[in-house]
């Protein structure tokens, strides 16, 4: 549905984006997520026919952003960073201009326009002015003006910034509804919205992608596990038999009040030790009390990635 | 064609809900109103003669005023981005702003007709030079808001949009009025490229199409400055 090939943006002698590839499947829900100034806002104008790419492809449904560039927006909704409306018209009237302006006319504009009223819940703010709306209208305005056409493809630019937490969660339900039948990029650097929201993340730093995968696997291939190993045997015991385990480091060991030994284990690969673990304990004849892997969560990830 | 329209009106809509176009346009017939009664009262002349000489020293406040929030406003806005990621080519956003000024100005115009029509009924007016006089200052205002345009495109500051607006059609303006100080040669063509001259052939009826052609030639060189820039994708 959308492919981009070593895509390249330069301003000036700065790059904000350096021959980033990726492709985004039809029904797909993609997270961009990285650092401010990461390249993540010049890559959506890019696809969005904003800004001309400095090299690279980028095709959507098989259309050059070069070439075909009215047809590729006809595609697109767009909610662009801090959702620019125009302040001084009226909700319906500023709605009914971007129908307008994609050629929508009169009884499907009066369907679309109703549709996207209600999806969006601006029922009670038609006839206000927009610079009178509170920022979570103002978003949603941003949204119903994005879906109005009914596009195959949403970009969305920071959704949910500056939102209050009611609204943030409306915001990702909506989000979510919509992706079950439409494309979805949509940018944060808020890590527990890829959760809420994503099929897949894309983390972007210092304009080149560093990890691309679903949020579990990005957790699995780059932050490791750690198990909590609970036991009660005597704590040399387990620790030297813990050695000849493969990966696993003792990263804190602590005796509970019943006389459990609690261990806190961390591990390099990907592979699920529980069932060694399990086998280590009947083999040795402890009573397993605790075994539960945790995962390193994506802040960590990110973290990890972005750091440098 | 369409999509052109749909941004004119939008653009007029937006003028004409604010105040400030009622003060601009306010302030406009009361200068050209002021010079009309002074001269037809005063000087017992029956003819748009000072309001015409007028006009080109005016239209550097006017116009400047009317076009200086086009793409500044937008840009600081950033409804910029909306605008130009719709279905529509620049050119097509470009036209409609400068349609939308020139209706404004054309409705400034329209205002004046009173004017016209007190001459018509008190004295006996030249009808060829009030003819020409008014294609002159419309030609004239098409030109002066495509360079307004382009100024405003070039900033994200009004203000900044409307002193470069003024500077540039002041500039255009002077042109014709310092060819004492070059070269014989030159003369002529600072003539030629005068904003003013080409109004004051105009302005004396005879309407000819070099004076025409000037002006187009002018709206369509600030139109494609205009757009040039854009295409550039200023933040």
């Amino acid at each position: 549905m959308i492919e981009v090939r070593e895509l390249t943006k330069r301003y000036g002698s700065e790059v904000a984006v350096d021959r980033i590839s990726f492709t985004v499947r039809s029904g797909e829900v993609l997270g961009f997520l990285g650092p401010n100034g990461a390249g993540k806002t010049t890559t959506m104008k890019v696809i969005t026919c904003y800004l001309p790419p400095t090299e690279g492809t980028v095709l959507v449904d098989g259309l050059d952003v070069r070439q075909d560039s009215l047809a590729i927006r006809q595609k697109i909704g767009y909610l662009p960073e801090n959702t620019p409306l125009y302040p001084d018209m009226a909700t319906y009237d500023y709605l009914e201009f971007m129908a307008a302006m994609r050629g929508l006319d009169g009884a499907v504009r009066r369907r679309r326009l109703a549709e996207v009223i209600e999806v969006c819940g601006l029922g009670d703010v038609l006839t206000k002015r927009i610079d009178a709306l509170s920022k979570g209208y103002r978003q949603r305005v941003g949204l119903a003006q994005a879906m109005v056409h009914d596009p195959p493809i949403l970009i969305l630019d920071e959704p949910t910034s500056g939102l209050d937490p009611n609204q943030i969660v409306e915001i990702r339900s909506l989000i979510k509804t919509l992706g079950r039948e439409k494309t979805v990029i949509l940018s944060t650097h808020i890590l527990p919205e890829v959760q809420a929201s994503c099929d897949r993340v894309l983390i972007i730093h210092r304009g080149r992608i560093v990890a691309d995968g679903t949020p579990d696997e990005l957790q699995t291939a780059h932050g490791g596990q750690r198990i909590l190993f609970g036991v009660q045997a005597p704590e040399p015991e387990v620790r030297s038999a813990l050695e000849r385990v493969d990966g696993v480091r003792v990263e804190e060991a602590r005796r509970e009040g019943d006389g459990t030994l609690l261990l806190r284990l961390s591990t390099d690969g990907q592979k699920d030790l529980r069932p060694e673990l399990f086998r280590l304990a009947v083999e040795r004849g402890w009573t397993l009390t605790e075994l539960h892997r945790e995962r390193v969560d994506l802040e960590e990830v990110f973290r990890q990635l972005t750091m440098n | 064609m369409r999509e052109v329209w749909i941004l004119t009106r939008r653009e007029l809509r937006a003028f004409f809900d604010s105040p400030s176009a009622y003060i601009v346009l306010s302030v406009f017939l009361l200068i050209t109103g002021w010079f009309f009664g002074n001269s037809l009262f005063v000087e017992n002349v029956a003819s748009l003669r000072s309001v015409f000489d007028l006009a080109p020293v005016l239209f550097m406040f006017f116009i400047p005023a009317l076009t200086m929030g086009t793409f500044a406003e937008e840009r600081r806005a950033g409804t910029i981005e909306l605008l130009l990621t719709l279905p529509v080519r620049d050119g097509q956003v470009i036209a409609a702003k400068l349609l939308s000024v020139v209706v404004v100005l054309l409705v400034a115009l329209a205002l004046t007709g009173v004017y016209v029509l007190t001459l018509a009924v008190l004295g006996d007016p030249d009808n060829g030079a009030t003819l020409g006089g008014y294609l002159g200052l419309a030609l004239l205002g098409l030109s002066c808001s495509a360079l307004g345009l382009f100024a405003s495109s070039l900033t994200r500051n009004q203000i900044v949009a409307f002193i470069l607006g003024f500077a540039m059609i002041f500039g255009l303006y002077l042109l014709d009025k310092v060819t004492i100080f070059v070269p014989g040669w030159l003369a002529p063509i600072l003539e030629y490229l005068s904003i003013d001259f080409h109004y004051r052939n105009l302005m004396r009826g005879v309407i000819d199409s070099r004076d025409v052609l000037y002006y187009l030639s002018l709206t369509a060189f600030a139109g494609l400055l205009t757009a040039y820039h854009l295409a550039r994708r200023p933040e």
